[in-house]
């Protein structure tokens, strides 16, 4: 695990659109400045969750790949 | 002595598992009783056709007495407590239920406080009452902006915003309103709906018929006074008329029982319907935390996997290898108006590929409709 977070969430037994709305109730939850990192096998999620979060205008901290699934990990900015 | 199995909730799910366990078991092998709040039987997918001035509500309800065959018996009362380590359910009205096998069917409820403003500032379709008061304000509408979204994911039946969408700009229409309408769909996603395959279908629809789409809008709040709907993205929808879905919960009684995720669903196996970690208890439709719809199509597709595998149970045999497995199928129509409808038709590894929307579908959805009290919560043709 690379970059650290406030909140890990494990949504790797979710299909799409899950994984993302994971990582929406994560921010929702969340404070701002704190990350909340989201784990996804969902393929989708590599641009629904980066597409949501500069929506959202919050800030994309890191994408990581490891095995068999992606560590989403953002900042929660305003 | 008959194999003790209670059943909680009877929607369809329950109804179907109680009617399809009195046909399998032999006589005198157990005794079923089903545990439901109200003792009324609603055909929900109604409420968007009451919205729309398109049905009356006695076509909804039934007493549960009468879906039912008389050696399932049936407790009106409200679930206090599930204990599983002692396999027994305890109901409001005082008195406890002992059970060999448990059926959870106490589906998902829609819950108007879980949006700020929600319940004061929008409409909805998701019961009886809403939908009736949503028809009174539509009978109303002069035209503006009509904003239709959903308030939270997951959600009971998720074509219905979609279909609500389409129903709406033709009612709409054919009331003389249409040109002085801005209609705007808002999704929590980057597309019109959960299903891909679905929403490549509906977006052109929608720009067809002047149905602006907005995308990845998740609603924060709704602020009553000013008509405005404000969303986590930080953009505000102003809006004349507001038809939003509401976040939907899990019965509170499973989730103070220490039984569910902390969304309210209980952690279900997808093949078996077993809630994980709990012996002989099984969760069928809304009430689980599937990845798949919340839908009485789900329900009725799950209902005869739980019912192989407690008939088994209790003849003391193997369950059938595949019929006590479920694969994942619902089967949902979708209304797009004019008429017509589209068919989703999939499962756990197969997403659906809607056929071009027809009066064929639109057709079969009627039929079902009309076909619903004789043969989906009996059990026949299962």
């Amino acid at each position: 695990m690379g970059v650290e977070a406030t909140k890990e969430i494990d949504a790797r037994g979710s299909f799409c659109p899950g994984p993302l709305m994971e990582m929406i109730r994560g921010i929702r939850e969340a404070n701002v400045g704190d990350t909340v990192a989201v784990l996804s096998k969902d393929p989708g999620s590599r641009t629904d969750i980066p597409a949501w979060i500069e929506k959202a205008k919050h800030e994309l901290v890191a994408v990581e790949d490891e095995a068999g699934y992606t560590r989403f990990v953002a900042r929660k900015a305003r | 002595m008959p194999a003790e199995i209670v059943i909680l909730g009877g929607g369809v799910g329950g109804a179907l598992t109680a009617n399809l366990l009195a046909k399998k078991l032999p006589a005198g092998s157990a005794r079923i009783r089903v545990v439901d709040a109200t003792g009324q039987h609603l055909y929900q997918p109604g409420f968007l056709y009451i919205a729309l001035d398109q049905a009356n509500a006695g076509w909804l309800s039934r007493d549960l007495r009468s879906l039912l065959p008389e050696n399932v018996e049936i407790i009106i009362d409200k679930v206090a407590k599930i204990d599983t380590s002692s396999r027994k359910v305890n109901l409001e009205l005082g008195g406890a239920l002992n059970y060999d096998y448990l059926v959870i069917a106490t589906g998902s409820r829609p819950n108007y406080e879980g949006v700020s403003g929600l319940k004061e500032g929008a409409y909805s379709f998701y019961s009886l009452t809403e939908a009736e008061r949503l028809r009174e304000a539509l009978r109303t509408f002069k035209g503006g902006t009509l904003v239709i979204g959903v308030a939270g994911m997951p959600y009971k039946c998720p074509p219905a915003p979609v279909e609500f969408a389409f129903l709406v700009e033709e009612y709409l229409r054919k009331k003389g309103v249409r040109d002085k309408t801005t209609i705007k769909f808002l999704s929590p996603l980057n597309r019109a709906f959960t299903i891909e395959s679905a929403s490549a279908l509906v977006a052109p629809m929608f720009a067809k018929r002047g149905i602006e789409l907005n995308t990845f809008v998740n609603i924060d709040t709704v602020d009553p006074s000013n008509h405005e709907v404000h969303t986590l993205e930080d953009e505000v929808y102003s809006y004349d008329l507001a038809v939003l879905v509401p976040p939907h919960s899990g019965a509170d009684a499973l989730l103070t029982s220490g039984i569910t995720d902390s969304a309210g669903w209980l952690p279900t196996d997808p093949k078996t319907l077993r809630v994980e970690e709990q012996e002989d208890v099984f969760a069928i439709g809304d009430a689980t935390n599937l990845p798949i719809s919340k839908s009485g199509s789900t329900a009725h597709f799950e209902a005869p996997v739980i019912v192989e595998q407690i008939a088994a149970a209790v003849e003391g045999r193997v369950p059938h290898p595949k019929r006590s497995r479920y694969g994942g199928k619902v089967t949902c129509f979708l209304e797009t108006g004019n008429h017509q409808a589209t068919i989703l038709v999939f499962d756990y590894d197969n997403p659906p590929k809607p056929p071009r929307p027809s009066v064929v579908w639109h057709g079969a959805k009627w039929g079902f409709n009309r076909a619903y009290w004789f043969t989906v919560p009996k059990g026949r043709g299962v």
